[in-house]
């Protein structure tokens, strides 16, 4: 005869709404480290993703993802000069907003190399990568932008060729990719007057050099296009990507390039500690704390639950010692339902928070150790919260039977 | 009744039960010295405040007295407030009690209750199960023992206390106002059945009684008045 489930069957509905309560709370205790987790994977998820060997910066900066880090087009082609480099890419990487419907819409628009790059290793959702050098964006699904969806950014319109998910940037905005021109043209969106000016204002800085004179040239060439002048052009990347060939040594590649004046190198696992150390470490932390006190409160309340219940059974455990029913009788009936208590909430909160989780704005993660981890916790508690209960129950008097 | 040599199923020597000190000092009992035989039906009366349950729960071993010792079976089980045994198993195996309220477990079946004492006692639940339905049956309520002691009436309630009192074949049993809830017919028949139990089984019962009516159906009266017991004249 089990006291501990006759006991629960007789108060069902309290212990039922009890259990429901410590479930949820167990969920917002698996939701936040669901959360953490998810700040993690969304802020590597780009490093991961993207698949570089080093990462070539602007000189002294912690870019791309931590700050801003510019460097000059021409780079692409020094680094793919280095001995033991396979490939170097172009990445651009900046995040914009936009209204959309009376909303802000925040995009973080990343720049793939065309045409070594047309996104075929994103995980596509729908439609497909990129087959022109313009105009065309793979978008992830948090933006709300479907296949064949048309948006202005800039003086352009994009079209949305490819849908994918889980690709947020490190502050949580969907990603967007288009070609690395279409990235910059983006950025650089600058109104037509300011573009007439600074090339009126170029010309005229050109008509005093003596140069001129003899290279009419100069004066034509400062007409054109801004990124078409190779003196002039703006730094428009944010850092060069380099593939290593497989017998290349990182290290002394990574020697060769960062001993050039204007840049610094980082592998990828460096970069990786650049964002986890740097721009997640304080949310990570706070989540991580919030994470305990949720621990603990959750622990607090649940013995205070089997605390009441055990008052609740007060003059029950006075008849069983006064009929002589042992200690071990008495404490397994508390811990019993403690333990019952802990694996129903702990049920009921993986149940709801798969079905609830998923509509959270940013990615909840709950990855198997997690939840084996927060399995043992919720063991722990329940054994270390129904100490309260069983210290009360043990000091009832078989005497209180008869009051 | 009562041969030389016999064994006593109960004997007191001087017990004395103090409660509070000082100012709030309530002598409860004061040098009580009894024995009761097996298969000795005892009624025990007095006003409310003389002592009776103060008696009672000292020779149930749940309320130890201040001095005096408790024998039960010849075996000195308490002397002051030190027990001579693990009182809670000897209370299982060898004492069986009815309180005035059913003091039945609320969430335990009402056939549950009787069984709950056997299988503590070491019973296995299938032989449990089956003699604590036999008991039911014996008390005229075994159609009842799947129902909750909410669903059954004070009589009904008491009945299966009495049958949990008897689960074990207790050499004592020990009532405390077991018909106070009763209308006078069901309270008599609570008292015949003790008395049925007791020269059946040779247990030594102590009813505290307030039920003037019933008294024929005992062996021997005591009177307490003060904390002080005596031998009540019929
Ligand atoms: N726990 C206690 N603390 C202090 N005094 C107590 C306690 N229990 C009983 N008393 C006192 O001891 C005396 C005897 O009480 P007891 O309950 O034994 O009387 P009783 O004869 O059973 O009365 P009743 O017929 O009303 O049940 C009373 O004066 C009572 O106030
Ligand atoms: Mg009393």
């Amino acid at each position: 005869m089990n006291l501990a489930l006759k006991d629960i069957r007789y108060s069902f509905g309290r212990f039922a709404l009890t259990t429901l309560g410590v479930g949820m709370l167990l969920m917002v205790v698996m939701g936040m480290g669901g959360i953490y987790r998810g700040v993690i994977e969304d802020a590597t998820l780009l490093i991961d993703r993207v698949d570089a060997d080093l990462w070539i910066v602007q000189r002294d900066t912690r870019g791309p993802f931590a700050e801003v880090s510019r460097v000059p087009p021409s780079l692409v082609h020094r680094a793919t000069a280095v001995p033991g480099v396979a490939s170097a890419r172009e990445f651009v990487y900046h995040t914009i907003q936009r209204e959309r419907n009376g909303k802000p819409l925040r995009i973080a628009v990343m720049g793939l190399s065309w045409p070594t790059d047309k996104g075929e290793w994103i995980a596509l959702t729908g439609g497909r990568a990129l087959r022109q050098n313009h105009f065309e964006m793979i978008a992830n699904e948090s933006l709300g932008l479907p296949v064949g969806h048309r948006i202005e950014l800039g003086q352009e319109t994009y079209t949305v060729v490819g849908t994918t998910n889980n690709m947020i940037g490190s502050s949580g905005d969907g990603m967007a990719f288009v070609t690395v021109r279409d990235a910059q043209a983006i950025q650089f969106d600058v109104p037509g007057e300011a573009v007439r000016l600074e090339r009126a204002a170029r010309e005229a800085r050109g008509r005093r050099f003596d140069l001129v004179a003899q290279q009419p040239m100069l004066l034509t060439n400062a007409q054109r296009p801004g990124s078409e002048l190779p003196a002039v052009a703006r730094p428009g990347l944010s850092a060069v990507m380099v593939s290593l060939k497989p017998d290349a040594d990182a290290d002394v590649v990574a020697d060769i390039i960062g001993g050039w004046g204007d840049v610094s190198v980082y592998t990828s696992d460096g970069q990786r500690e650049l964002l986890l150390k740097g721009t997640v470490e304080k949310i990570k932390r706070q989540i991580g704390l919030f994470r305990v006190l949720l621990t603990v409160i959750a622990a607090i309340i649940m013995a205070l639950i089997l605390y009441t219940m055990t008052l609740d059974k007060i003059h029950s455990i006075a008849l069983l010692k006064l009929i002589g029913a042992p200690n071990t009788v008495i404490l397994g009936l508390i811990l019993q339902q403690a333990l019952l208590l802990g694996a129903f909430g702990f049920a009921i909160a993986y149940l709801v928070g798969q079905k609830v989780f998923p509509m959270f704005p940013r990615r909840v993660l709950v990855t198997q150790p997690d939840l084996i981890q927060l399995a043992a916790i919720v063991l722990g508690i329940s054994i270390l919260s129904s100490v309260l209960g069983i210290w009360k129950a043990l000091r009832i008097s078989p005497n209180e039977a008869l009051s | 009744m009562s041969d030389a040599g016999e064994t006593l199923a109960i004997e007191t020597d001087r017990l004395t039960k103090i409660y509070g000190s000082g100012n709030t000092e309530v002598v409860a009992m004061r040098d009580v010295s009894m024995q009761v035989h097996r298969g000795e039906v005892v009624a025990l009366l007095g006003p409310s405040g003389s002592g009776k349950s103060t008696f009672l729960t000292a020779v149930g071993l749940i309320n130890p007295p201040t001095s005096g010792r408790v024998l039960i079976g010849g075996k000195l089980v308490v002397e002051g407030d030190v027990p001579h045994t693990n009182l809670r198993s000897f209370r299982r195996r060898h004492l069986g009690f009815v309180f005035q309220k059913s003091n039945l477990i609320p969430f335990l079946s009402a056939r549950e209750n009787v069984q709950i004492a056997m299988q503590l006692n070491g019973d296995t639940p299938q032989s449990a199960r089956r003699r604590a339905q036999e008991l039911l049956d014996y008390l005229g309520v075994g159609d009842r023992g799947e129902n909750l002691p909410s669903m059954l009436s004070g009589g009904q309630q008491q009945r299966v206390a009495v049958a949990r009192a008897l689960a074990n074949h207790p050499s004592v049993i020990l009532a405390d106002e077991p018909t106070a809830a009763l209308d006078s017919h069901r309270g008599r028949q609570v008292m015949e059945l003790f008395a049925k139990v007791a020269h059946e089984q040779q247990a030594a019962v102590i009813v505290v009684t307030h039920d003037h009516r019933s008294l024929d159906v005992f062996d021997t009266r005591y009177e307490m008045e003060d904390g002080l017991m005596r031998l009540a004249e019929s």
